[in-house]
């Protein structure tokens, strides 16, 4: 298998990941959310004064408050226009595109977020492919979308609220889906790729900038054995090892590496 | 530096001369005069601690992490399910310091405690609807922990979560059981799909399904995560929201009691807790704690605690002569390394014959063991690893199963202590009917970790509420252990 081809590669690799882990996740994080100026006065002046952290808190609770507002359940919509007008509506108050099954036509918002109510007409039509690409579309807002039981491709580029969880709701369209993005989405992990395994049907997947993989190309090659009909982009099978040539693996490297993942897991 | 100022100006040295002359002329008199700026001194240093109240200074040198003198609840147990409690109070107190909640954990390095210990996995398949409840509230926990558990200024919590589901897989014999558990399951709303054996070859070719009847595979909210992380993120939390923390050993409780008749000519002894005293470590000091309500959140060690209170010591046959049924049970943990083993979707596969098995990092790692036979218990005196269990018992099954395994090299191995309920390994949570105000949440045996944020939100339920709200715990209230009313559980890894 290609684990053993790698182990060589990967066993050094993780000796390097477990010391550089802390750091790495650190960097992650903050490339996750760049804070503003604001945010960072409001953190620096937080070292001081108490009351700051309730601004921080608030800070921080009105952009929950925002995402959960957004990604509420159409529960009422579904009743009364059915499953499929439900999630086009979700999918363009988000600001995000769609194309029903059979048609050619996208539909999408305009650039001040106003759409037309076209899509109503066609209530029994479902939705074949969906671009979410930059919304903030999280786990709860896939409950709108979990009744598509024929979306094919779906394109989550740079969602900063998708993550690992978001990831695992996924198995709901295995029958179906042929293509997914996820690429530059701050918060995604191998944790959580490792859920992609329920799609049994995907033929492409794309992996490109996703901040917190530690080492792509590894993960790459994992994916690919985890599905062997898809084929994975957006990351270079180099990517993130230690090159061979730069330095021979020792004795004490073996011992540092089994201690290390004991100990890591401790 | 202010005394050589004195000296150096003269006008300062100048009440010394009567001074002196005051020494001269009669020594009682001085005598006299220290006395009373004793009496000054004290008279102030009262009204200065009485112009603090509540307030833990004193002028004297205190032992640094003595706990405060009272708390309104005190939880024996820093593991992961008293930290859980202590961030719930908290976070249910409807005023700003409403409430005074101690921690007191013995181990400052955590070197036994199971959350630690543990594999860190998450499950749904259970065959108890509580038990199905606790998983899924706790992953609803998990999924939003940035908005229960992040601290202002400091770095978000990363579970380092991985999502793959639990694979059970059943004999002929007990391929019924599973059918049975997962329409359970689903109907509590949990996310598991059914395999046969020809599905489970597809979906996982390393799997050798000989002797395999049925399999059923966890979707979502399931896998494995970090222990620590969890324990940190929520000590981190509760300390934010201001829970106190102390380093020292529970040893002993100072109890009133009061006789109440139960039946017909039958009394017992009711105790009620004053005082919890807590020991210093390293040495002889103790300092009683007042406090208003304790809960036993001891993990492994939480039947010793009960036995400090007379639980279990009574006459044989009487309420008081049943023992809390919680104990240590030694359970090894081997890391192997496999460099053919299976990769990215290895999910913590459960086989029917006990042994279990998941991966650990990216690396050809793996983490397995198996429960040993309940007449095998190993010794429970120390933490030390039996490989010749692993040789024996775990191995064969675990290449049966997976034949990739028949080549792998053990790279490390540790033990941990269940928190095992002798009498049906489930949670026991609620109050003892001989003590008014101790409260229990232990008892997990294995599947403590998972449940405890939601576990954490049910006793602080019942302490504030008077009840349970989220989820409804009381088959697990230790009513059973009286009545000898095991809730049984089939999926107990
Ligand atoms: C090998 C192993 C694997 C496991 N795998 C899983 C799993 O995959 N999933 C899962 O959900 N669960 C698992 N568990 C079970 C889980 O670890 C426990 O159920 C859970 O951690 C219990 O938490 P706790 O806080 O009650 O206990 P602990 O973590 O043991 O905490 C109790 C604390 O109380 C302290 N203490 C004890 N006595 C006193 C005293 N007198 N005074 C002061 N402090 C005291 C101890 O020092 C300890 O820190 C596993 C357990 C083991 C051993």
């Amino acid at each position: 298998m290609a684990a053993s081809l790698l182990s060589h590669g990967m066993r050094r690799c993780s000796a390097r990941t477990c010391a550089a882990a802390a750091v790495a996740v650190r960097r992650g994080l903050s490339s996750a959310a760049p804070p503003s100026v604001f945010t960072r006065l409001l953190l620096k002046l937080n070292n001081y004064f108490y009351d700051v952290e309730h601004i921080v808190g608030w800070n921080n609770w009105a952009r929950t408050l925002l995402v959960r507002s957004k990604n509420t359940f159409f529960g009422l919509a579904q009743q009364n226009f059915g499953d499929n007008v439900a999630a086009a509506y979700y999918i363009l108050t988000l600001r995000g595109s769609f194309r029903f099954a059979g048609q050619s036509e996208w539909f999408r918002p305009d650039s001040s977020g106003k759409f037309s109510y076209d899509f109503m007409s066609t209530p029994d039509t479902q939705i074949e492919e969906v671009d979410l690409s930059g919304t903030i579309i999280n786990h709860d807002g896939l409950d709108n979308l979990v009744k598509q039981n024929k979306l094919q491709s779906l394109s989550l580029r740079g969602c900063p609220e998708v993550d690992d969880w978001f990831l695992a709701r996924l198995h709901v369209f295995g029958e179906s889906l042929v293509e997914l993005d996820v690429s530059h989405c701050p918060c995604v992990t191998v944790g959580g790729l490792a859920a992609l395994q329920n799609l049994r049907k995907l033929q492409r997947l794309d992996i490109s900038g996703l901040s917190r993989l530690q080492s792509p190309g590894l993960v790459r090659i994992l994916l690919e054995e985890m599905l062997p009909h898809c084929r994975v982009t957006g990351a270079e099978y180099e990517q993130g090892l230690i090159q061979p040539d730069t330095r021979e693996p020792t004795e004490e490297d073996h011992e540092a590496t089994s201690a290390n993942t004991g100990v890591r897991h401790l | 530096m202010w005394r050589k100022l004195l000296a150096s100006v003269p006008a300062f040295r100048a009440p010394k001369a009567p001074c002196r002359s005051f020494k001269s002329s009669s020594r009682r008199a001085e005598k006299d005069f220290n006395k009373e700026l004793e009496a000054q001194f004290r008279a102030f240093r009262e009204k200065a601690a009485a112009a603090l109240p509540g307030s833990d200074w004193s002028p004297f040198e205190l032992t640094p992490g003595l706990p405060p003198e009272r708390a309104d609840v005190v939880i024996v147990g820093g593991g992961v399910v008293g930290w859980s409690i202590a961030y719930w109070l908290k976070k249910k107190e409807r005023v700003r310091d409403g409430l005074r909640v101690l921690v007191v954990e013995k181990d400052p390095t955590y070197s036994q405690a199971s959350t630690v210990l543990s594999c860190g996995g998450i499950r749904q398949q259970f065959s108890l609807k509580e038990n199905i409840q606790l998983s899924m509230t706790s992953a609803d926990f998990l999924k939003n922990i940035n908005n229960h558990l992040w601290v202002v200024n400091e770095d978000p919590v990363d579970l380092q979560f991985n999502h793959s589901g639990y694979l059970f897989l059943a004999s002929e014999k007990s391929a019924h059981i599973m059918e049975e558990n997962y329409h359970t399951q689903r109907h509590a709303g949990a996310k598991v799909a059914l395999l046969s054996p020809s599905q489970l070859k597809e979906r996982y070719p390393w799997i050798n399904t000989e002797g395999v009847a049925l399999a059923s595979l966890g979707l979502e909210n399931e896998g494995w995560f970090d222990p620590w992380s969890l324990l940190n993120a929520l000590r981190r939390k509760a300390m934010s929201m201001g829970v106190y923390q102390c380093f020292g050993e529970v040893t002993g409780f100072r109890c009133s009691s009061n006789v109440a008749e139960i039946a017909d000519d039958d009394f017992v002894d009711v105790k009620r807790i004053k005082y919890v005293n807590v020991q210093m470590p390293n040495s002889l000091e103790y300092q009683p704690v007042e406090t208003a309500i304790v809960v036993n959140a001891a993990g492994a060690n939480s039947g010793k605690i009960a036995t400090m209170l007379g639980i279990g010591l009574g006459p044989k046959e009487s309420i008081s002569g049943i023992p809390f049924p919680v104990e240590p049970r030694k359970r090894f943990v081997y890391v192997v390394h496999c460099p053919d083993g299976p990769g990215l979707d290895t999910p913590f596969l459960i086989d029917y014959s006990g042994v279990y098995c998941r991966r650990e990092g990216l690396g050809g790692n793996y983490i397995t063991g198996m429960s040993p036979e309940e007449t095998e218990e190993p010794d429970v005196s120390n933490l030390d690893v039996d490989h010749d269990f692993f040789q024996e018992k775990v191995w064969p099954r675990l290449a049966n199963r997976i034949p990739a395994f028949e080549q792998l090299k053990v790279s490390s191995a540790w033990a941990g202590f269940y928190d095992y309920n002798t009498l049906d390994q489930n949670g026991i949570v609620g109050m003892h009917p001989l003590v008014s105000n101790m409260y229990f949440a232990t008892g997990f045996s294995g599947h403590g970790l998972q449940q405890s944020p939601a576990v954490g939100l049910a006793v602080a339920e019942l302490i504030l509420d008077g009840g349970y709200k989220t989820v409804n715990l009381s088959a697990f209230d230790l009513k059973r252990i009286f009545l000898r009313e095991p809730i049984l559980e089939s999926n107990i890894v």
